[in-house]
């Protein structure tokens, strides 16, 4: 499974929401009704699959499913992987 | 904005009842269970008890948390919130409650848990163990605080008025169902939603019981551990689960037509101001808990005949207990009935008090006295009518419901029946 479906996967998971809806433009508060503390462990689900780290200041910018994939993507390009 | 607080005490009557239990997860199956004298005890299969002394639970069975809401909700709550959550989402449908038509700015939930959510709380210093303090998630908080089932319900059903938990151990809800009461007479709400939950079958919870010498080890025989008034008691045998009453104005009972179990007439608390956890011989805590519901009901000693005993099957407080009933109402004693339905639930702890004023309200519904069963040696010091082993018809007018904690806290119901 490519890093993509899995991002997708845990946003299935941890927001109980239709796979359909995870599209890249979708906000995670407003389209996928997460709130403030899912938005957290959203960003912890992704620190723990990848093994990295997410600043704060950073996270607080991944507000849609897009954004995090493209984030994640550089990050991981960063680690070598 | 809703009137101000009346200083003319109200009639406050219970027009709903909801529980999850080791013996029923809806309030007719707890009943055929209290009714057929048939426990819910068993081998612990929450998870391997073999290192610890006792190896006994009475769990609940075949509860689907999915019944109550969606997985995602579901799954940010502790197992003490979902039993709470369901338990009072059934009370609200048996109260036959049409939020729209009543003033939710008057509508309050006291539902109180002794001690919370232990499961996360395990599960979450496993988590800083392997992982560390950053992998802690942002949901222990709020899964954790044995307060949140009274905010979930406010926040399902939209209701605006007096809104928190009590704690006080195993009379949690003695307390919770009192102060409820004492909300609606004095004027403070119409309607409030009253009671406890638990779930303190895990690792923790076990091991900490078990280290008191709290807890029945007769491991080979779990449907006769819990035996209270016995002679061979050797202590309680864990509950879990929720009980939920809807308590209400009488008058606004009437207008809308709801069903009446029968009237939280009065409550009683006090503290042993005594020991942590054991009880005073003499059971003067208890004496004048149960003095105090009786008068504040304006009732005599004599109108008693039902006591739902705390009855926990541990030495110590069945001895106390009776001595209490007996001090307090001298030859009256005698013609008392008490039981201790803990002796087939188990002991439900913050929920004991809620799930065994439901059971005294659909005594008062059904005409029978639950028993109290694995009642076989009798002890001196217990010589009261236990109701021992089979249900028994008889009428109730006005119960009593016992509710003593760790700490020293006591709490006692008066319940009347409503004709």
């Amino acid at each position: 499974m490519n890093y993509e479906e899995r991002v997708r996967e845990i946003i299935v998971d941890q927001l109980g929401v239709d796979a359909a809806k995870v599209t890249p433009e979708a906000a995670f508060i407003e389209d996928l009704g997460a709130d403030s503390l899912d938005t957290v462990e959203l960003i912890m689900a992704f620190e723990e699959e990848f093994n990295i780290e997410i600043p704060d200041e950073e996270a607080e910018k991944l507000t849609t499913v897009g954004k995090s994939i493209e984030y994640l993507k550089q990050k991981l390009a960063q680690k070598g992987q | 904005m809703a009137a101000l607080p009346s200083i003319t005490p109200r009639r406050v009557v219970v027009t709903g009842l909801g529980v999850i239990t080791p013996i029923g997860n809806t309030k007719e199956a707890f009943w055929s269970s209290l009714v057929a004298g048939r426990g819910g005890m068993g081998k612990i299969t929450r998870f391997d008890s073999s290192d610890y002394a006792s190896h006994i639970a009475a769990e609940v069975k075949d509860f689907n948390p999915e019944d109550y809401g969606d997985k995602r909700e579901m799954r940010r709550m502790d197992l003490f919130c979902q039993f709470g959550y369901a338990a009072a989402q059934q009370a609200i449908e048996d109260a036959g409650i049409q939020f729209d038509a009543i003033d939710s700015d008057r509508v309050g939930v006291i539902i109180g848990s002794g001690i919370g959510g232990m499961y996360i709380f395990e599960d979450q210093v496993r988590v800083i163990d392997q992982k560390g303090p950053r992998r802690i998630t942002p949901f222990f908080i709020p899964m954790m605080i044995s307060d949140i089932i009274a905010g979930h319900i406010s926040i399902r059903y939209n209701l605006r008025g007096p809104n928190y938990a009590t704690t006080s151990a195993c009379a949690t809800s003695g307390h919770s169902v009192g102060c409820a009461m004492r909300e609606i007479r004095y004027g403070f709400a119409d309607m409030m939603i009253a009671g406890g939950s638990e779930a303190p079958v895990c690792q923790t919870g076990l091991g900490g019981f078990c280290s008191m010498k709290a807890v029945s080890t007769r491991n080979d025989e779990p449907e006769r551990a819990c035996r209270p008034f016995d002679a061979e008691r050797d202590g309680f045998v864990m509950g879990e689960g929720a009980g939920i009453l809807v308590l209400e104005e009488y008058e606004h009972a009437r207008r809308r037509g709801a069903h009446i179990y029968g009237e939280i007439a009065g409550v009683g608390f006090t503290a042993d101001a005594f020991h942590i956890t054991a009880p005073p011989d003499d059971g003067h805590g208890a004496v004048r808990a149960m003095r105090l519901a009786v008068q504040d009901a304006g009732l005599s000693l004599t109108d008693i005949d039902y006591i739902n005993a705390h009855g926990t099957s541990t030495p110590l407080n069945d001895a106390a207990e009776t001595k209490a009933i007996r001090t307090l109402f001298g030859e009256h004693a005698d013609k008392l009935l008490v039981s201790s339905t803990k002796s087939m639930h188990g002991h439900l702890l913050g929920a004991a008090g809620a799930v065994e004023a439901a059971a005294v309200l659909l005594s008062f519904d059904r005409d029978i006295v639950p028993p109290t069963i694995n009642y076989e040696r009798p002890d001196p010091e217990c010589d009261l009518d236990y109701v021992p082993n089979e249900a028994r018809n008889a009428k109730i007018y006005h119960a009593l419901s016992n509710t003593f904690g760790f700490g020293g806290h006591n709490a006692c119901l008066a319940i009347k029946r409503v004709e």
